[in-house]
């Protein structure tokens, strides 16, 4: 499936590795949470660049220690109404510092880019035939707002900060 | 009241305009109706059962004279005539065009309104007492806070998918008008020992299918820390609330699973983080809020006795007896406008009354309104001097029955009439109810009584609450109907217990008789129905109820 990121479309140079598939040699992969778990040592010695796939159900806290191990983390949406990802993002982005390619994947549709966007995602996983101007539509609809999140710019309070100031 | 800046226009305008995006979306067929629906519904829009139904937000209740005419507008040009006052302190319209949406929406934003998560699994309307910035035992004016909550949930990104709905109710008063210990998160203005202005937090009230009364998990939160504790709540429920199952998925059964001080617990060890950020609003920007807040020009001169405004005519008096409350500005008065006459649905409103109601705010109440969770609406600012001349007008358009908090003043959904969920009909119900006991000795005599109407499990109707409760539902393909008795959303909030077996339709209304008959006969002096229920608990009413069974 194609991905946006940061704005354009790009190939996924990323495999996402099934828990009992063999680890290929060599480039990025994408692992799940327990195979970190438990593969911690063999995963670490690769020199190629590692993401980690987190359900929506698993909380990143226990593993806030280990998030520099990583290059990408994908956080699923097993379907639209399952919230908790937003939550993890913006932990992840605000709390943690994680400054790697943040990836929406699984139910991930037009009407939901622009809170992802919100809370830190810079890579999305669309279906096919989502184009980049739906994208970018989408996630220039509102500019305005109200709570600072992800990157704070563009909040309310900062907007009539600036107002004052120049007034 | 607050009024938009620069920046709110523009927001609200960004969010018609993805709207209308959506919309066109749906009607071309790109959207399915199962993608279209929670956008929709993020904007207030239900498809019901023969129409589509728009929810308006009132934030918290307050409507300026030009709003309502707005709304007058709306309902002519786009409904029947006539909107209908939620329990949330909103108005409804049941016959809308999907293809009307967007215009209509930006008809409203024209007025400083929107439609924006009226529904869905986000943050709600808040709500507030309806007598704020007015009421004599307030203690702070709880609308500052409430506006601030409106921001800061508007489209809030991280939870706008959350397990389920989320209801947030405050009040700055001593009595608890705004039915706190039955929301989500109820948020009660108080002082510490110091003397500083806080927030007792209690959290997982509810109604619906398991009734629930809210638990205190902090006792005085400092009130600039509102947003980063509100924020941690929310983070806690959004992570941990429970989503394989849409009827346990509220707060509430959180709080049940964990129990209250776990749950404190865990929002204290988020909280110690989330307020270090910048969520909390700086103070210069609490303060701008605040202004728009800040006390009419009240006249200091005004006629401070209640008395003086009587007439002679009683039916003024009973108005001024049931419908008019005490005023923390000496001189003015709170008076309820009551949506409630008999033998029509509770909280309807024609576009000719909302006309008139605007304009009583504009003459004498500066320009001030309130729809109350009750489906009444609220002139908040009264000189006394001047009720006389108000009740006149509105007795001439059949808005001056005398009775708020009496058997008539009735909480109803809309039931199965309208409501694509509901089970059996309210309205009706209502209606004879309300023909039953129109005549206003005979309520005045029966004296305090809150009576709810809910036309299935969901309780929009607030049965549980009601010290009648009643609940409609479905016994192979025959309305059917449950009376509780005691419920009530008061500082001493109960769930209501059910009495028996459910009534049928028609015998529900002499089911209510036999109630009010049983407590008449055995009040002591000066007993509220509530109050006597209480002493005598429920066995008097049953045995009396099901005597011939």
């Amino acid at each position: 499936m194609p991905i946006i990121k940061n704005g354009t479309v790009v190939n996924d140079e990323w495999l996402s590795v099934d828990d009992d598939a063999a680890l290929p040699a060599d480039g990025p992969v994408i692992v799940s949470l327990s195979r970190w778990q438990s593969e911690t040592d063999l995963l670490r010695a690769r020199t190629a660049p590692l993401g980690l796939l987190v359900e929506s159900h698993e909380q990143i806290a226990d593993i806030e220690t280990d998030l520099s191990a990583f290059e990408l983390i994908a956080l699923d949406f097993p379907t639209f109404r399952d919230g908790r990802p937003y939550s993890t993002a913006r932990l992840l982005r605000e709390r943690y510092g994680f400054s790697g390619e943040l990836r929406a994947v699984g139910d991930v549709a037009r009407d939901q880019f622009l809170f992802m966007h919100r809370c830190g995602f810079d890579a999305f996983q669309v279906e096919d035939g989502t184009g980049l101007e739906a994208w970018l539509r989408a996630v220039s609809e509102i500019t305005i707002w109200y709570q600072p999140t992800g990157n704070a710019g563009g909040t309310l309070s900062i907007l009539r900060d600036q107002l004052q100031a120049a007034e | 009241m607050y009024r938009y800046d620069e920046f709110d226009h523009a927001f609200v305008r960004q969010r018609v305009a993805q709207f209308r995006d959506q919309v066109a979306r749906r009607m071309s067929g790109e959207l399915s109706e199962d993608e279209f629906k929670p956008l929709r519904l993020m904007n207030g829009l239900y498809l019901q059962l023969h129409a589509y139904m728009l929810r308006v937000a009132i934030p918290y209740g307050v409507l300026s004279a030009r709003q309502l005419r707005c709304l007058a507008d709306i309902s002519r040009r786009y409904d029947k005539g006539y909107g209908h006052i939620t329990t949330r302190q909103n108005i409804q319209f049941n016959w809308i065009k999907l293809s009307d949406m967007a215009d209509l929406l930006e008809i409203l934003a024209d007025v400083e309104m929107h439609a924006i998560q009226t529904s869905g699994n986000c943050i709600r309307n808040t709500t507030a007492d309806h007598f704020a910035g007015a009421a004599a035992d307030e203690i702070e004016d709880p609308r500052v806070w409430c506006e601030i909550i409106r921001q800061w949930s508007t489209l809030h990104p991280e939870f706008s998918f959350l397990p389920r709905k989320f209801k947030i109710a405050v009040s700055g008063a001593t009595e608890d008008r705004a039915a706190l210990r039955v929301h989500d998160i109820g948020l009660q203005l108080r002082h510490n020992e110091a003397g500083e202005t806080g927030f007792e937090v209690m959290v997982g009230g509810g109604q619906g299918r398991t009734p629930m009364i809210a638990k205190t998990i902090r006792e005085f939160l400092p009130k600039a820390e509102l947003l980063s504790y509100l924020e941690s709540i929310l983070r806690i429920y959004n992570q941990q609330g429970r989503r394989d199952n849409m009827y346990k998925a509220r707060i509430k059964i959180l709080v049940h699973e964990l129990g209250a001080e776990n749950l404190a617990e865990l929002v204290e060890a988020e909280w110690q983080q989330v307020r270090e950020s910048a969520i909390d609003l700086p103070e210069a920007e609490v303060a701008r809020i605040e202004r728009y807040f800040a006390p009419p020009p009240f006249e200091v001169s005004a006629d401070a006795d209640l008395d003086a405004a009587r007439c002679g005519d009683s039916e003024f008096d009973m108005w001024l007896e049931r419908n008019v409350n005490a005023h923390k500005q000496l001189g003015y008065a709170i008076a309820t406008i009551s949506l409630k006459p008999a033998g029509k649905p509770p909280g309807d409103i024609t576009a000719e009354q909302m006309e008139v109601v605007a304009d009583l705010a504009e003459r004498f109440s500066y320009d001030e309104l309130r729809a109350t969770h009750q489906q009444n609406l609220v002139l908040p600012h009264v000189r006394k001097s001047d009720l006389f001349e108000v009740w006149q007008t509105l007795k001439a358009h059949g808005l001056a029955s005398a009775n708020r908090g009496l058997i008539n003043d009735i909480i109803a959904c809309p039931g199965m009439d309208f409501c694509s969920l509901a089970t059996a009909r309210s309205l009706p119900v209502a209606k004879e109810i309300s023909t039953r006991f129109a005549d206003i000795a005979y309520q005045q005599d029966i004296g305090d009584l809150r009576l709810n109407i809910s036309g299935c499990i969901n309780a929009c109707g607030h049965h549980h609450v009601g010290h009648i409760g009643i609940l409609g539902l479905d016994k192979r393909g025959e309305e059917s109907y449950q009376i509780t008795l005691g419920g009530r959303s008061d500082k001493n909030a109960a769930i209501g217990e059910i009495v028996g077996p459910a009534f049928s339709a028609d015998k529900i209304v002499d089911a209510v008789e036999t109630v009010m008959l049983t407590y008449l006969d055995q009040r002591q002096s000066g007993e509220a129905f509530i109050d006597a229920y209480a002493r005598m608990g429920r066995e008097p009413f049953k045995e009396r109820l099901y005597a011939n069974n």
